[in-house]
């Protein structure tokens, strides 16, 4: 028989509570969907059909190759673009080093959507680059065309991830690693091939899994260049021109849920059985060297080059925002701020309903981070690392998937005196965005917590104090940088969510900015006033990012030991 | 906000008691009106004020849905429903929601509106749903884009299958747009079904995208990312309101159908929603039509005196629309089976279609070129058509009942018996299509070798 001693109480009735909440909001719906797709149409009976159907289908099997060809190209280019801007900033002295990490960030916080449509402006077959190309040179490039627009609207958007992890882990390498290498006469290349590579693997690995799980994932960004052959947008079609009882969309669904967690655990078995952490400190990051003046210029080249392509849609979307009528022509006719005026006047709606709900979902992350790490990490729960899967297993659930699910699942369940469905209650969406974002703000709280020497809880408890009032007063306000950083990237993120929001927002006044920019894209008249409130979104987005960050770092500068940077090992 | 939301739904449940237990005092109109549409913000906002300053207390909520979106969630919401009223352009989604029985009649009282614009009645003759504005299928263009490529303006469907616009045409897919349906049944209908997707899939040989929304097409056609789109009217008249260098014309295979509204059966707010049909009739609400967003065919002919110069007038131009006699039962009867027809046979084997079309582009410029006759390659050429413009199934066989019951999703009952399924079906006619499209390439280009 197990004794629960008394002090397990409480910790105990919070396991159980996230538990079920946890199992309510993630288990249920998603094994209603996977349910589905083993359901006959016609009778209802278990069967195997539909994924008979699916593999016979060949269109659904150019979807399942044309998606992983997307997410691993993706992966490439978005390698492509963080490995020159983490190596240079971390490995070299180069001015604006943090200026070129900051600006590697933005993409992230833009819907990839939105990027969408102003990379077509700039690079479509009839867009600004292509127009001048054809003019003065006579040839076109097709960046845009099929599915090459979707690889290339993808990296750019979320090659931060490798980005923040690889400059993380480039960070973190032991420099007494790479003093004995250089002492033991190994040469430059040699130093890169047998120390920093291996090292810097496992940020390496942990972003571009994460990138390819974003990608394969991905419904806004195909479905608003037009390319329908791919799982993603294939479920979504089914389910919503064909219906909610189409099965189609369900096996699609569990496809994708399946390769996620696969994209998942490869990754982790890539970096099972080799030992990573460095033993004693030597000193944080690399040793920093100067370049020469010819390097230098080269460096700078390439850095400039990589941030104007990321920045592109950026760049773009402003344009758009201040442009008149911008039709096959490099540039807009005229500019005009009447996009601006009237946006501030009709949709701050979905302003205040995007700061309440991404600013509801990320409360609710930290909180559930939290007490899961504490959980996870402090307490001797039977089960307790299954909470730790459970709230992880998130991110390898796909937006449309939770989305599917929840209509599925709460609508027929009214919530009591507002007399409508769970399902299309404005909620929904905040429960939606938190359990999507749970795994970041996971991940930065166990590193927070990690960082905390249990030895401090000990003494406050030696000292008399409960173990509430010893998380309360001793844990938490430890964990705070923590806390923040994962309040941070939950909060940015969920702020330009789309796949699952699309699919649950049942009424315009519950809309957030991302389905507010998306409906404005659908009229002629919309699309200076959707560019202008991409641009708004982006730069509230940022502004709230940078003063969180800001507060970070105050907290950091007080206490010495470094907490670790959000989205890390995610 | 959300707050009030609380408080406005605590009030209400209270007010509801109240109301139970009093008799009802009648005239007053409830306090809030839920629409579900397919429209963009630009026509709803705009149409939302003038309606709420007319009937000051009434809140009108929007419900955004893609037509086909919005027949889904109105079944679906059937038991349980909240929304008062639909409101789309697709007389035949109408049709169908009047089918399954979840709309309620009305008799308006507004007067001047007359029976028909162009060969088609305004109202639903059963007096479910009424038409608001009219509106017909054509073709829009950019004209910077036709300048620069040097592109002559096409006046027929049949022009638009012409070699010079191979990867300049743009059009959604009928499964995804209401009104994209319209324009396929109403060539289908106009041509017959053969000769209908025979022409269909030769212009879907040109397309440079089928577009996920029907706005995708107009949005294509402004930025300039392909030249030319299939639309419906409004897209096109607005689009050229709103500045773009964008023109339209009705070909003269088109229908003019009214977009329609209806009140949905137990509407929570019922008088609100007769109120605003009467006010979208009404000599204002007809007015609010013509605003350079919306830009939609009134259909009380008096507000034309109103409209800028070169706005299109079906009561005066008795062209616009009169060619095509629209049959909404025989469109109703396969509405699904021709959404999969198209999606598979065009949307999803877009490349392959475009091979075989260019294939046959290619040998038919080459034997034009070299001028000599060659029997054999014009066999070849001519089979290589007939297999690109092959279907699956007959028009009879679209039309018939058991057939349209494997794509209808909604199984009444638990021991309704349905021989098939859609996606064991729509394989089938995949692995057709890919074949015959394979097949008429290599002839094309064997015909090309031959010259």
């Amino acid at each position: 028989m197990i004794t629960v001693s008394r002090s397990h109480w409480g910790p105990g009735a919070v396991a159980l509570f996230l538990a079920l909440f946890l199992t309510v909001f993630l288990v249920i719906p998603v094994a209603k969907v996977i349910y589905v797709a083993f359901q006959d149409p016609n009778t209802g009976a278990l069967t195997l059909i539909n994924f008979i159907d699916f593999f016979n289908t060949s269109l659904f099997r150019e979807s399942f190759v044309n998606s992983f060809y997307v997410a691993a190209l993706s992966v490439v280019v978005a390698s492509a673009f963080a490995l020159p801007l983490a190596y240079f900033t971390t490995r070299f002295n180069f001015s604006g080093a943090i200026l070129i990490q900051t600006l590697g960030v933005i993409p992230l916080i833009m819907p990839p959507f939105v990027g969408a449509v102003a990379m077509v402006l700039l690079f479509g077959q009839n867009g600004t680059i292509n127009l001048l190309l054809d003019e003065y040179l006579g040839f076109t490039i097709p960046f845009m065309e099929g599915l090459n627009g979707v690889i290339f609207v993808e990296s750019v958007h979320y090659f931060p991830f490798i980005l923040i992890n690889l400059s993380a882990a480039l960070n973190n390498i032991d420099r007494s690693m790479e003093e004995a290498a250089q002492n033991l006469g190994a040469s430059r290349g040699r130093l890169f091939r047998r120390i920093v590579f291996p090292l810097a693997m496992p940020g390496y690995v942990a972003g571009a899994s994460l990138v390819f799980l974003k990608v394969f994932d991905d419904l806004g960004t195909p479905l608003l260049l037009n390319i329908n052959n791919m799982l993603a947008p294939q479920a979504y079609l089914r389910i919503t021109s064909i219906g909610i009882g189409d099965p189609m969309g369900y096996v699609i669904s569990v496809i994708l849920v399946t390769f996620s967690l696969l994209a998942l655990w490869t990754s982790f078995l890539a970096l099972r059985g080799k030992e990573y952490a460095t033993v004693q400190k030597g000193g944080g990051g690399l040793m920093k060297r100067d370049l020469a003046g010819w390097e230098k210029a080269g460096c700078y080249a390439v850095v400039i080059l990589i941030l104007l392509l990321v920045l592109s849609p950026h760049i773009a979307l402003t344009l758009l925002s201040f442009g008149t009528v911008w039709s096959f022509s490099p540039l807009p006719d005229a500019y005009t701020v009447q996009h601006y005026v009237d946006v501030v006047s009709t949709s701050s709606i979905y302003i205040t309903n995007t700061l309440l709900y991404a600013g509801l979902a990320a409360g609710i992350d930290v909180v559930f981070g939290t007490a899961i790490a504490y959980v996870v990490w402090r307490t001797g729960l039977p089960g307790r690392k299954m909470l730790d899967y459970l709230a992880m297993g998130a991110v390898a659930i796909p937006g449309v998937v939770l989305g599917i699910g929840y209509l599925r699942t709460f609508y027929q369940f009214d919530v009591p005196f507002i007399d409508k469905p769970l399902a299309s209650w404005w909620v929904i969406i905040v429960i939606a965005l938190a359990i999507r974002r749970l795994p970041y703000a996971l991940r930065a709280c166990v590193a927070a917590l990690q960082q905390v020497s249990v030895m401090l809880e000990e003494a406050a408890e030696n000292l008399g104090a409960t173990k509430s009032r010893t998380v309360r007063r001793v844990v938490v306000p430890l964990m705070t940088g923590g806390i923040v950083a994962g309040f941070v990237t939950s909060f940015a993120t969920a702020s330009v969510e789309l796949s699952a929001t699309i699919m649950l927002v049942s009424q315009e006044s519950d809309a957030p900015l991302a389905y507010g920019i998306y409906e404005f894209m659908q009229s002629a008249a919309g699309r200076g006033p959707g560019a202008a409130l991409g641009i708004i979104a982006v730069l509230i987005i940022g502004i709230a990012t940078y003063l969180s960050h800001r507060i970070v770092n105050n907290k950091e500068t007080e206490r010495a030991p470094r907490q670790q940077s959000a989205a890390q090992g995610v | 906000m959300k707050r009030k939301d609380f408080l406005r739904a605590v009030s209400g449940a209270l007010a509801a008691l109240a109301v139970s237990a009093l008799p009802a005092f009648a005239a007053d109109l409830e306090g809030k009106l839920v629409i579900v549409t397919s429209y963009p913000p630009d026509t709803t906002v705009t149409i939302k004020k003038a309606f709420e300053a007319a009937h000051p207390g009434v809140e009108v909520e929007m419900l955004k849905k893609k037509t086909t979106a919005g027949i889904k969630f109105l079944q679906e919401t059937a038991k349980n429903n909240t929304s008062d009223m639909f409101w789309a352009s697709a007389p035949d989604a109408f049709e169908v929601l009047k089918a399954d029985g979840l709309l309620a009649k009305y008799q308006v009282k507004v007067q001047g509106i007359p029976e028909k614009v162009g060969a088609f009645p305004i109202n639903d003759p059963d007096g479910y749903y009424k038409g608001f504005a009219a509106s017909g299928y054509g073709i829009m263009w950019n004209t910077r884009y036709l300048k620069a490529k040097k592109l002559p303006v096409p006046k027929t469907w049949a022009e638009l299958a012409d070699p010079v616009y191979f990867g300049h045409v743009g059009m959604s897919a009928p499964s995804r747009s209401g009104t994209t349906h319209l324009t396929v049944e109403t060539i289908l209908q106009g041509m017959g079904w053969e000769k209908g997707w025979g022409l269909m899939k030769s212009i879907s040989g040109n397309f440079k995208t089928v577009t996920e929304r029907s706005f995708g097409v107009p949005d294509g056609v402004n930025s300039g990312q392909f030249g030319l789109g299939i639309v419906i009217d409004f897209f096109g008249l607005s689009s050229q309101a709103s500045g773009f260098p964008v023109d339209f014309l009705y070909p003269p295979i088109t229908t003019l159908v009214p977009a329609n509204i209806a009140i949905v059966k137990n509407a929570p707010h019922p008088k609100a929603a007769a109120a605003f049909i009467e006010f979208l009739l009404s000599a204002k609400g007809q007015e609010v039509l013509l605003d350079p967003k919306i830009r939609r065919l009134p259909v009380n002919p008096e507000t034309y005196a109103k409209a800028p110069a070169g706005f299109p007038n079906p009561f005066k131009d008795k062209s616009i629309g009169a060619a095509v006699k629209f049959d909404l039962d025989k469109s109703k009867g396969r509405y699904n089976v021709v959404n999969s027809l198209f999606d598979v046979l065009v949307t999803y084997r877009l490349s392959d279609l475009q091979d075989a079309v260019k294939a046959i582009h290619d040998a038919k410029a080459k034997a034009k070129a070299k001028g000599k006759s060659n029997a054999e390659a014009a066999k070849l050429i001519a089979e290589a058509e007939a297999l690109v413009a092959k279907m699956p199934i007959t028009e009879e066989e679209a039309g018939k009942k058991d057939v349209n019951a494997i794509f209808k999703k909604k199984r009444k009952k638990a021991d309704t018996k349905i021989t098939g399924r859609q996606a064991e079906v729509e394989q089938q006619w995949d692995k057709e299509a890919k074949a015959n499209y394979t097949k008429a390439k290599e002839l094309a280009k064997k015909a090309a070798g031959m010259l």
